[in-house]
């Protein structure tokens, strides 16, 4: 990081706490008043723990971004249960730790935990990922930020598409909640840009973290002939370290698993939450409002592939990188009607395409055909 | 555990012989427990120490942060409090068959399925009826549910022989898929898209906070109803006979003693107090049940229960020294960069070295008045 700052700590310190003078900082800012102005405390709060290679790991990537930046101190919690634990977190690292800006980054931790915290300690921020921050329902002190990762999931597919030889993928879910649905279907929907026969099998685990389910149904699907596997749960680990095991292709998911398997590993989709911390936190420092609901997709720089692996063709190579140029631009739809979903029913009517913003893929609950599964 | 059970009581002491002799037997039979676990817990502490220090930190300063964090100031006490205030009915779900002799461990099962029974028994009459109508009959609810699922494991052990530890524990397993089952399913309140949970009650229906405190009123919950297990357990004939049947069972039942409706009695009984911290747990923190109900209250009690020694009243300071604990692991954390399993190593090393000093009792002659000089006035033990 130090080295896209063009000059060295101390004066970037001098001259940022001039400015901050200058400009008047929010108060709620300053937290700890012995510490320079532009000092500020931001708190992680973790589900599971910092090096899962899943979702946990993702967010202290990011947090590990905003570390290097001058001025602020990073104080984290790992495995911190969805309960009076988080909201008693919180307000420690607020009175504690003298915490200004808090990333409680578990989605169970957002109603009521965080915003009944927010609405006791209304000068302090709070930004939540993955909820659904609503104007005039929650405090204004809060904030909601998500990415948009089914076009990543989209990518996958596509290298899936070419790797399987079986024309059968597998998917190990965690539950069947909107989300998580909608990766299930952008995987398929990439495989079978590639080839329309592919099926994807699904197996539900029904808990976001649950190991030895997660070797269950990875090797159930390969034993139903799958070949190439992904996932959605916290931490893909079991899954990417099972099926490459069992000699199955693997894409990945919330953080990059190549080092698990890296003759075996195609992509994967991965979240850049440093980009969105980095934004926050700047905008804390300088005082200006930070937003209260924000997402943002793959050309927005919330969410990036990893690396192509050594088992994706040059066919492959092409196709991706081709689809992956045209997300950039913004263009691309995953959800391009006509789409039947898995029970003959349409979902997506003929010339009708959803952006992936769009309202209707929040409530997601079906599962398109080619996806052998059920919802419930 | 028998000893202070058949201990003359002071006042029948004091009466037998006017001195001073007396009262120092009461208290050197009194003393043996708090002197023997106070020392458990120093040797906990001293080795746990030693560890830190071969990770390359300082124990001292380890020591200071889990006092700031668990009890250096009011908002770090009312911090420990909340925190313990759950695993003192969750506890009690394992002292009370343990009077037994039963090890339940399944008590998991009971908190989360009494929390979606609270939840489902609340969702009809909400909007109609008055919370202090609504309250109670979550409460009985949840109890209810509660003690039958565990009083299932005293049942399968009373008249098929199942052994109870296992059945309480795959019973949780079973509970936990149930209460998926019923929030994602029958009862799942459409509009909780990403996380599945019932129909969120109205503010107004919550258990609040105890008043002048930000800790809610599972805390004085907690409390009664370790009090009250005390007394059920100390001073009724129903306790006098658990206690019997849980030396012997043969002695029990040829005394004639209901050992079936006991076993039953006193796993329902725990099962419902469960089932009672399920129900606040809806009631006070989530305000609807979802997955978050299995947060491991349920497992965490059997370790306060076992630090307990299975004493209803010693349950009340040892889950507020867990709930402290557990409330400075995240200052640890974030101070000290150590990972979060710095206190569930501390947890098992207390855990384990109380276990080895159970060996102990009995040994040191300042807490045996049989063995003092002067022989004591009755046998203190039978």
């Amino acid at each position: 990081m130090t080295k896209f700052l063009p000059m060295n700590r101390r004066s970037f310190l001098q001259t940022t706490a001039a400015g901050a003078a200058a400009f008047g900082l929010a108060p709620s800012l300053i937290t700890t008043p012995a510490a320079a102005q532009t000092a500020l405390t931001v708190g992680f709060i973790y589900v599971g723990p910092k090096d899962d290679y899943g979702y946990n790991q993702a967010h202290a990537e990011g947090a590990a971004v905003i570390k290097a930046m001058s001025g602020v101190t990073v104080v984290e919690e790992e495995n911190v249960p969805e309960t009076v634990d988080v909201q008693k977190t919180m307000e420690s690292m607020i009175n504690l730790d003298g915490a200004g800006l808090i990333f409680p980054t578990s989605f169970g931790y957002f109603d009521p935990h965080m915003l009944a915290i927010a609405e006791k300690y209304p000068d302090m921020q709070f930004r939540h990922c993955g909820g659904l921050w609503q104007e005039g329902k929650n405090p204004v002190n809060t904030g909601s930020y998500f990415g948009y990762i089914g076009q990543g999931q989209f990518l996958n597919g596509i290298t899936a598409g070419y790797a399987s030889k079986s024309k059968k993928i597998g998917f190990v879910a965690a539950k069947p909640i909107p989300q998580v649905l909608q990766n299930i279907n952008s995987f398929l929907l990439g495989a079978r840009s590639v080839d329309p026969t592919i099926t994807c099998q699904v197996i539900f685990t029904g808990e976001w973290s649950l190991a030895v389910k997660e070797a269950e149904a990875t090797n159930a699907l390969i034993d139903q002939g799958a070949d190439v596997i992904t996932c959605h749960v916290d931490s893909p680990k079991v899954v990417v370290e099972t099926a490459a095991g069992r000699g199955a292709f693997v894409c990945g998911y919330h953080a990059n698993q190549s080092p698990l398997a890296p003759e075996k590993y195609l992509t994967g989709a991965e979240w850049a939450w440093g980009n969105v911390y980095t934004k926050f936190v700047t905008e804390a420092q300088a005082g200006t409002p930070l937003g209260n609901f924000v997402r943002g997709g793959l050309k927005d720089g919330f969410v990036k592939m990893s690396p192509l692996g050594p088992g994706v063709s040059d066919e492959a190579r092409t196709k991706f990188e081709a689809t992956h140029a045209e997300m950039m631009t913004g263009n691309f739809a995953v959800y391009k009607g006509p789409i039947k979903d898995n029970k003959g029913g349409d979902v997506v009517m003929a010339g009708q395409t959803l952006a992936e913003d769009a309202i209707e893929l929040e409530s997601m609950a079906y599962l398109v055909e080619g996806v052998i599964g059920s919802t419930s | 555990m028998t000893i202070e059970a058949n201990t003359p009581s002071l006042s029948q002491l004091s009466a037998s012989n006017g001195n001073v002799r007396p009262i120092l037997e009461w208290i050197a039979r009194r003393a043996e427990p708090v002197a023997i676990s106070l020392g458990a817990i120093l040797a906990g502490l001293a080795l746990f120490s030693i560890f830190i220090a071969v990770v390359g930190k300082s124990p001292i300063e380890l020591f200071k942060l889990m006092y700031t964090g668990g009890f250096g100031s009011w908002f770090s006490i009312q911090n420990s409090l909340s925190r313990a205030a759950p695993l003192l009915l969750t506890a009690l779900c394992v002292a009370l068959p343990a009077r037994l002799g039963l090890v339940i461990i399944g008590g998991e099962g009971a908190v989360v399925l009494g929390g979606v029974a609270a939840a489902a028994a609340a969702l009809p009459l909400t909007g109609s009826v008055s919370p202090i109508i609504v309250l109670p009959v979550m409460a009985i609810a949840g109890m209810l549910m509660g003690g039958i699922w565990i009083g299932m494991a005293g049942l399968l052990r009373h008249y098929r022989g199942v052994n109870e530890t296992i059945a309480s524990l795959l019973l949780a397993y079973i509970a936990i898929a149930l209460m998926n089952h019923v929030i994602e399913g029958p009862l799942r309140d459409p509009a909780s898209l990403n996380k599945p949970s019932t129909a969120p009650l109205p503010p107004e229906y919550l258990l609040g906070n105890i008043p002048g405190m930000d800790v809610n009123w599972g805390l004085v919950i907690g409390i009664l109803a370790c009090i009250l297990s005390w007394i059920l357990i100390e001073a009724t004939s129903f306790g006098f006979a658990a206690r019997i049947a849980g030396g012997n069972v043969r002695a029990a039942q040829i005394q004639g003693l209901p050992v079936g409706r006991l076993i039953v009695g006193f796993t329902a009984l725990a099962g419902s107090f469960a089932g009672l911290a399920g129900m606040i747990e809806v009631a006070a923190v989530q305000g609807s049940a979802n997955a978050s109900l299995a947060a491991g209250y349920g497992y965490t009690g059997i370790l306060v229960a076992f630090l307990a020694r299975h004493n209803p009243l010693a349950v009340i300071p040892v889950a507020i020294l867990l709930g402290g604990i557990d409330a400075s692991g995240g200052l640890i954390q974030r101070r000290m960069g150590l990972p979060d399993a710095t206190v569930l190593v501390l947890q098992g090393t207390l855990f384990v070295v109380i276990l080895l000093c159970e060996t102990l009792y009995g040994r040191f002659k300042i807490f045996n008045p049989d063995l003092w000089k002067t022989p004591a006035l009755k046998g203190g033990t039978v």
